[in-house]
């Protein structure tokens, strides 16, 4: 039984297949990562029991593949803790990456420049990102591009004058998640509704799944599998 | 003998086989890069810096600027300090110490990639964002990175041309009535100017082609740099970037991005072999 896709899904696939080993004897879950697009493509081609996903699918896509909601992420914007600002609107976020404002003063925060970090193309967290606030809007050319959660983190931690968006549940503690549009990123408020930033995670499979999946798949759903995923960050749907 | 000529027949084979992987590759990526050029044609490509794949605009013109600055910039870096090494290698540091700094320098060379981006990130990079301000990954971070990774690639040629100067010349020229340093830079230098370009060019060939490093420090952002503090992503990262992700269209973009670095390459390496065939006539003052 293998997983592969989204590796903003990949380490909590990950932390879930050692339980469920643990759990069942016997039973193998190999978790592989390569982006939600390759995911999509491996469920496709049959490279993968299941393709992991952390976008919503296309209208396309949904006609291809039985797709099973995990958990939903919230999507922080994150800034470095030295960055007076703490409150943006969507309208200013849009604008900060679309490079529309430039300079941190236009915002409430210290004159300078303002360094847009991004993530590369086919990035399931950057086709959110793209879905939720830029909507027809271009992120700005001169955006930093990084290629995971992990150098986004890096990046902002270092870097008063840059701003990023991530997966809530890898924020941690040296990064400053803002308040968009009045509502904290907190788990509380992804589930009352209150933080609108938010995307699923998917499981793919083509056709139904099969019985091996079926089963890792049961587990993820269950009370227990739901438990760990909220331990994780991550906002449970079950 | 029969043996001779069994062994001459498998070695040719071995030969080809190597030989024909370089000319699949070459054939694979033309065949997957040409079409989408001559379906949007060379313009929409080549002379424009709109890249975004979702919208079906596939200009890389920034990136070549950004592969051509980087790797400008190692090559400056990189003679500055490959020549000095290997002068002073060659002829002002005791047989001893040479013999002892070489192989320090080829060590270089066994570093991985990964290992030179990272410590570019952790050091060099809050450096240059701290002194000189911008983001600090930047056309600057990376190509210091890169001259660092390409000094033994220049060193040891640079080394292997000056030492094939005759004695004779240095000699000469110190008879004179010429100071070590006059003669390092009037006859040494001129003397081995063919094959210390060589050393530049080949230098400067694998400062184009790397690229784990190059997507750690250089920011990797679209935009034409307009400063040595601007970030900027070069040929290599777009494609390292994005290949993981990409189908249709998108794909045959990357694959035109990789075509287009083999013909820059190529021409290096062409200029490369084109110069050190001059230098036949070695020791000719020209």
């Amino acid at each position: 039984m293998n997983l592969l896709g989204s590796t903003s899904i990949q380490p909590f696939a990950e932390i879930l297949a050692e339980h469920y080993e643990k759990k069942y004897p016997g039973q193998f879950a190999e978790v592989q990562g390569g982006g939600s697009t390759a995911g999509l493509q491996a469920a496709e081609h049959g490279l993968a029991d299941i393709g992991m996903c952390s976008r919503s699918l296309t209208t396309k896509e949904s006609r291809l593949f039985t797709e099973i909601l995990i958990a939903r992420d919230g999507l922080a914007i994150v800034v470095n803790p030295e960055n007076p600002v703490s409150r943006l609107s969507l309208e200013q976020l849009r604008a900060l990456f679309a490079g529309r404002i430039a300079n941190w003063s236009e915002v409430g925060g210290k004159n300078g420049s303002v360094w847009p970090i991004t993530r590369e193309e086919g990035s399931g967290t950057r086709e959110s990102f793209v879905r939720l606030i830029m909507g027809a809007e271009r992120i700005s050319r001169r955006a930093l591009t990084q290629e995971s959660n992990g150098a986004v983190k890096e990046l902002v931690k270092g870097d008063p004058s840059a701003i990023g968006y991530m997966s809530l549940g890898l924020v941690g503690k040296d990064l400053k998640p803002v308040t968009v549009d009045g509502a904290e990123p907190t788990v509380e408020n992804v589930l009352a509704g209150r933080y609108h930033l938010v995307r699923p995670l998917l499981f793919v499979t083509k056709g139904a799944a099969n019985s091996a999946a079926r089963k890792f798949v049961d587990f993820v759903l269950s009370s227990d599998g739901q438990r760990l995923l909220a331990t994780e960050g991550l906002v449970r749907v079950r | 003998m029969k043996r001779d000529k069994v062994v001459g027949a498998i070695l040719l084979v071995m030969a080809l086989f190597g030989i024909s992987g370089l000319a699949l590759i070459t054939v694979f990526i033309f065949r997957e890069g040409v079409p989408v050029v001559l379906r949007l044609g060379a313009r929409q490509i080549f002379l424009s810096s709109d890249w975004e794949p979702s919208l079906g605009h596939f200009g890389i013109l920034s990136m070549m600027v950004g592969s051509l600055a980087v790797t400008l910039g190692a090559a400056v870096i990189g003679v500055v300090f490959s020549l000095g090494l290997a002068v002073v290698l060659t002829q002002f540091s005791p047989p001893g110490l040479s013999a002892a700094l070489k192989p320090v320098v080829e060590l270089l060379a066994g570093i991985p990639s990964v290992v030179y981006g990272f410590v570019g990130v952790v050091t060099l990079v809050p450096l240059i964002r701290h002194t000189l301000g911008g983001p600090g990954l930047s056309v600057l971070a990376a190509s210091i990175v890169l001259g660092v990774m390409v000094l033994p690639t220049i060193t040891s040629i640079a080394i292997d041309a000056l030492q094939a100067v005759p004695r004779s010349y240095l000699e000469g020229s110190i008879a004179l009535g010429a100071t070590r340093w006059q003669t390092v830079t009037m006859v040494l230098l001129r003397a081995a100017r063919s094959g210390l370009v060589t050393a530049v060019i080949l230098g400067m060939g694998r400062a184009i082609g790397e690229t784990m490093a190059v997507i750690m420090v250089a920011g990797n952002a679209l935009e034409v740099p307009h400063s040595l503090l601007a970030p900027v992503r070069t040929l290599t990262s777009n494609i390292a970037l994005e290949m993981g992700y990409a189908s249709g269209d998108h794909r045959q973009a990357l694959f035109a991005t990789g075509a287009t670095l083999f013909v820059v390459i190529t021409l290096l390496n062409i200029a490369a072999l084109a110069i050190s065939r001059r230098r036949t006539g070695r020791g000719r003052f020209s």
